[in-house]
């Protein structure tokens, strides 16, 4: 099953915070080795389409969901599944960087040293290698000692992703990685994803309409809780068969 | 001038008014805070010398020292302070991070805000009911101590949830993303952001428990006890208490006044001491701190 192509598939994937119900019967597959962009308007509920695929959602109170999500075919919701393993697999970038209260360093060897790697040359190295991947190396390199948070917004947000490639995962999920950042710093973010791409399914949440264009492969359009329309980017955006997403494409609302 | 210019003068007179008042009663209240302290210092101030630091009383209370009185208060708040911080730290952290946010950890939190405001004689009484009489641990350090403990614990608590509370969540959240176990998040993210928060609370709550005089009273503390406390099941002095018998019992009160008074000294500034190393040490946190 896990050679489809296909990273994750839902099935009648319905999910409520209390009595309101945020999704509604999403069945969808996401590519492998693509950068699928989410767009909806706000409160249509991208986010937390995004919480359940690493099950982060499971932290809100009176959260309830029903259907399946499979990850290369295994269910994410079964109950024995190991939710340490299963975030390690699928990273998370949040809308506003987070690095921790710690160095530069001590930020990207956070995932590895939890998970047993404690070698100072093996935790070097995937150091290294995760800064470089987040091209953030050459602007810390001389300073990875110090805190991780007396860098840039947009460094800090590129931290934040080495932190998650550190963990060498197969997907990385992005909420609205740019929405904190400025002009430039979002352009540095997003030649990041678009190099990212080869060896990453990235899952990327956003409101810029622009940017979906720009870097993703795969778009999805969310509205109240429903999955709209799914296609190739450039089909969405020329061609979109829904005339709730062209009109949401187009401006009209959201 | 029109209604609305009028309207606005009169209100910035009011409010010249009550920040003049408020002004006022900050100046008063300290005012009468350093008034005390000169009041105390400056009467007890010539008692106090090393002999009085180190002897014990003598002739009746009118010459000697408070040596037993310094050891029998370091020795109860020492214990105070182990049995209330673990414990207090614990409760707090599971209640601000494992309990579910549900009625029942609502209404044990309110429960715990409210025995903060308990009188301490209730405590004595309890301390007296439970650990000296029922458990037998008669009246004793150890059942002092324990009092002590279990008045503080919500105060410790108290302090404790609030600074678990200021570390953010998204460190939280950035640290079971990248798959760490509750435990490791709560361990490496969690508390040691939180801890000096905890740990300034905790001194405050150890500062406030040294200074009170009922609880142990009527769970260990002696009138007049010149042996030090060589175990946990022997009667102390104590300061707070002594400095009572002083000012009240005595039979020549006025023959004991200065004594009394430097007592009292070396009690604040023992309580002093320890609130400006919680405050120093807050302070430099925060300047640290850059989230
Ligand atoms: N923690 C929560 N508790 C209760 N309801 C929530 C919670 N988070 C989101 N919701 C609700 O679920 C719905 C979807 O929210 P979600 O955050 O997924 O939207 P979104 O598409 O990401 O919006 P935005 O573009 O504003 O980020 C909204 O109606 C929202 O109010
Ligand atoms: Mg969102």
């Amino acid at each position: 099953m896990s050679d489809n192509g296909v990273i994750f598939s839902t099935e009648a994937l319905n999910l409520w915070y209390g009595k309101n119900q945020a999704l509604k019967n999403i069945n969808v597959n996401i590519k492998m080795q693509k950068v699928t962009a989410i767009i909806g308007p706000s409160g249509c509920g991208k986010s937390t389409f995004l919480k359940v695929l690493n099950r982060m959602v499971d932290l809100v109170p009176n959260v309830k969901y029903t259907g399946s999500v499979n990850l290369q075919g295994h269910n994410i919701f079964d109950e024995n599944i190991n939710l340490v393993n299963l975030r390690t697999r699928v990273g998370m970038v949040f809308q506003k960087p987070n690095p921790f209260p710690k160095s530069i360093f001590e930020n990207v060897a956070f995932g590895p040293r939890i998970h047993g790697k404690h070698k100072k040359s093996e935790l070097n190295e995937l150091v290294e290698k995760s800064l470089r991947q987040a091209a953030l190396w050459d602007e810390v390199k001389d300073r990875l000692n110090e805190p991780g948070l007396s860098l840039s917004g947009g460094q800090q947000q590129r931290l934040c992703i080495a932190r998650t490639l550190a963990n060498e995962p197969e997907v990385i999920l992005m909420d609205e990685p740019t929405s904190a950042l400025d002009p430039a710093a979002t352009s540095r973010i997003e030649d990041l994803v678009r190099s990212l791409r080869k060896h990453y399914n990235i899952i990327i949440v956003t409101h810029n309409m622009q940017q979906a264009g720009r870097v993703s492969d795969e778009t999805f359009f969310f509205l109240n809780g429903e999955l709209i329309e799914t296609d190739r980017t450039e089909v969405i955006f020329t061609n979109p068969k829904d005339n709730r997403t062209e009109e949401y494409i187009t401006g009209r609302f959201g | 001038m029109t209604e609305m210019e009028r309207n606005l003068r009169n209100k910035k007179i009011a409010e010249k008014v009550y920040f003049s008042m408020c002004g006022l009663f900050m100046i008063l209240t300290i005012a009468v805070l350093f008034w005390i302290l000169y009041d105390v210092a400056s009467k007890g101030y010539s008692t106090i010398n090393w002999t009085f630091l180190t002897d014990r009383p003598r002739e009746q209370m009118t010459a000697g020292g408070i040596w037993p009185a310094i050891v029998g208060t370091f020795y109860v708040a020492s214990l105070t302070i182990i049995i209330s911080v673990p414990v207090g730290i614990t409760s707090a952290i599971y209640l601000n991070e494992y309990a579910s946010k549900g009625t029942l950890v609502r209404v044990i939190r309110l429960s715990i805000r409210n025995l903060s405001g308990v009188p301490s004689i209730v405590y004595g009484l309890f301390g007296l009911g439970l650990f000296a009489a029922t458990l037998g641990l008669g009246t004793s350090l150890i059942s002092a101590a324990l009092t002590l403990s279990i008045m503080s614990l919500p105060w410790v608590i108290t302090a404790s949830e609030e600074a678990l509370k200021a570390v953010p969540q998204s460190f939280r959240e950035g640290g079971l993303a990248l798959g760490a176990t509750k435990w490791q998040m709560i361990r490496q993210l969690v508390l040691p952001n939180a801890i000096s928060g905890m740990a300034t609370g905790s001194i405050l709550a150890l500062a406030r428990a040294t200074g009170e005089t009922a609880p142990i009273i009527l769970t260990g503390a002696a009138f007049f006890l010149p042996a030090l406390p060589t175990s946990l099941s022997d009667r102390f002095m104590a300061m707070p208490y002594h400095l009572y018998i002083l000012a009240t019992q005595h039979m020549s009160p006025a023959q004991v006044r200065p004594i009394a008074y430097a007592t009292a000294l070396v009690l604040i500034a023992m309580v002093m001491g320890l609130n400006m190393v919680a405050i120093i040490w807050r302070y430099q946190i925060r300047k640290k701190q850059t989230w």
